[in-house]
């Protein structure tokens, strides 16, 4: 998980569409692209339907769908995804406050990269979800266990890629606004953080990866509230439409964060794609 | 370190540079190097590649903080680089405006673009202009600042030929109306010839020769005094007749 975060950071840009007749090709594309998908659900539903898939094993998704409403009509879907999601926003801010902090301390100063980044670079070997265990002894199966692997989980890949963004930056603009009469102030601001931003960026949405990914492990173990709590609960009545409706409801808050960070990465790295704005 | 002292305007040089020393390990690159920029002055500074031109800008600049020797700098520097330098994330008019204080900065950037002329440009990206308008931004950087004395590293090295001469066109029209003093780093004698009242050839870590030109506000390469001095220069710098 964490080795990702060194990956350099992707193009925020699909590549420029040409409008006019290069559109049409795309579109079709994309049809096609869905086809695969939409047929996989319709046979799904039909094998279900057909009594071809044993209910207890794998329900239809319109079952799914039609628990989902259900849960979601009582309040119980809102009360545990409440749950869920207070975990994962906790864990969130204080792994990726202590990775924006050390990153910063590390990518900044000598001295904080002599002491930090050794130890972090050791702990990043060790998989974090592997601690569980550990973490069981120390902080008990409390909410304080789910909470410490989220934050665990966000901690690397931030950490990696705030080191990396400021890193990176290219040492002759720093000098520029030296010969500008920017100060160490300014300089942190108008140079150093703006072009760290596009690694934080990265970084953020490794991190909110890495956290719900935690989050799932956590809440296996021991939860009373939370979608993991309803998935674990559901499988020892057998509810299997219960179990599938909790895949699906982590697989939406991952989708909906990405899609969250991406429009705000595109708004705030306009300048990326200058050439096409204007 | 080399010092800098913030002086008073007085009639003095408003840069001089005394006993400027630097080596990079063992290497020295600068052995002891002095000199002065008058008030309003354009002196070039030429030299082979590796003679230490730029290493010599950079610590007029108050870039290297590992060079011994006095600097004394009566009034304001201001820097173009070679590369543009322009940050990528702020727009045309916010890098012209880049660490500016002091009352109607939009007018002062505006009329700096102006100069150059870019004006219609300031919401312009960066990466959206061509090399040659970049490096004019780049001047309207420095320029806004209203310098004593203007750092220029190969400001125009990195330029085809063409953009090379419309920007040598631009400096010597900005220079004739703002009368800034100037330090030109290049390896261009035609460019030196062109543009400076007084030349400086910096070969084994010190100034070897000191040459006027007297050629002349209209000075122009078909000038036949024009081509003895680039003939002598030449020379100078060891490259043989053709």
């Amino acid at each position: 998980m964490t080795r990702a975060a060194l990956v350099p950071p992707a193009p925020v840009t699909a590549p420029a569409t040409t409008p006019g007749p290069a559109r049409r090709p795309g579109r079709t594309l994309a049809w096609r692209r869905s086809a695969t998908p939409l047929l996989l659900v319709t046979g799904w539903e039909a094998a279900a339907r057909f009594g071809l898939l044993a209910p207890e094993k794998l329900p239809a998704p319109s079952t799914v769908l039609a628990t989902g409403w259900r849960l979601a009509r009582d309040g119980t879907l809102l009360t545990h995804l409440l749950d869920s999601l207070t975990r994962a926003g906790t864990g969130l801010l204080i792994g990726g406050g202590l990775a924006l902090l050390l990153g910063a301390l590390a990518g900044l100063l000598r001295v904080g990269d002599d002491l930090v980044d050794p130890p972090v670079q050791m702990a990043r070997m060790l998989p974090h979800l592997g601690l569980v265990p550990l973490l069981i002894i120390w902080v008990g199966i409390g909410e304080s266990l789910k909470v410490s692997l989220v934050a665990l989980g966000a901690f690397f890949p931030l950490y990696f890629n705030t080191y990396a963004g400021i890193r990176d930056i290219d040492e002759r603009l720093v000098e520029a606004a030296r010969t500008c009469g920017l100060g160490l102030a300014a300089r942190l601001r108008h140079v150093v953080l703006p072009g760290a931003l596009p690694a934080l960026f990265l970084g953020l949405r490794l991190a909110i990866g890495a956290a719900w990914l935690s989050l799932v492990v956590g809440e296996q173990v021991n939860a009373q509230t939370g979608i993991g709590f309803l998935m674990m609960e559901a499988r020892e009545f057998s509810q299997t439409d219960v179990v599938v409706l909790g895949l699906l409801v982590y697989a939406l808050l991952g989708l909906l964060s990405d899609v969250a960070i991406r429009t705000l990465e595109r708004r705030t790295l306009s300048w990326r794609r200058g050439l096409r704005a204007t | 370190m080399a010092t800098r002292t913030p002086g008073h305007l007085t009639g003095a040089p408003v840069l001089t540079a005394a006993d400027v020393r630097r080596d990079f390990g063992a290497v020295p690159v600068l052995a002891g190097v002095s000199l002065g920029i008058a008030p309003g002055e354009v002196v070039a500074l030429l030299g082979g590649s590796g003679s230490g031109k730029s290493t010599l800008l950079r610590i007029l600049a108050g870039l290297d903080a590992e060079a011994t020797g006095e600097i004394d700098l009566r009034g304001t520097a201001a820097v173009v680089f070679q590369e543009h330098r322009l940050l990528p994330w702020k727009r045309v008019a916010a890098n012209v405006a880049l660490g500016l204080a002091g009352p109607d900065v939009a007018g002062r950037v505006a009329r700096a673009l102006a100069e150059v002329g870019l004006a219609d440009r300031h919401r312009a990206w960066p990466a959206e202009l061509s090399g040659g308008q970049a490096q004019r931004v780049a001047v309207a950087r420095a320029l806004v600042r209203e310098p004593d004395v203007l750092l220029l590293d190969e400001p125009f090295g990195a330029l085809d030929a063409l953009t090379r001469l419309r920007m040598q066109g631009l400096l010597r029209r900005l220079r004739a109306e703002h009368g800034f003093a100037a330090l030109l780093v290049t390896h261009d004698v035609e460019e030196a010839l062109l543009l400076a009242d007084r030349l400086l050839v910096l070969e084994d870590g010190v100034i070897a020769e000191e040459l006027p030109v007297h050629l002349g506000p209209t000075r122009s390469p078909d000038d036949p005094a024009f081509g003895a001095l680039r003939r002598r220069l030449l020379d100078r710098l060891g490259v043989p007749a053709p």
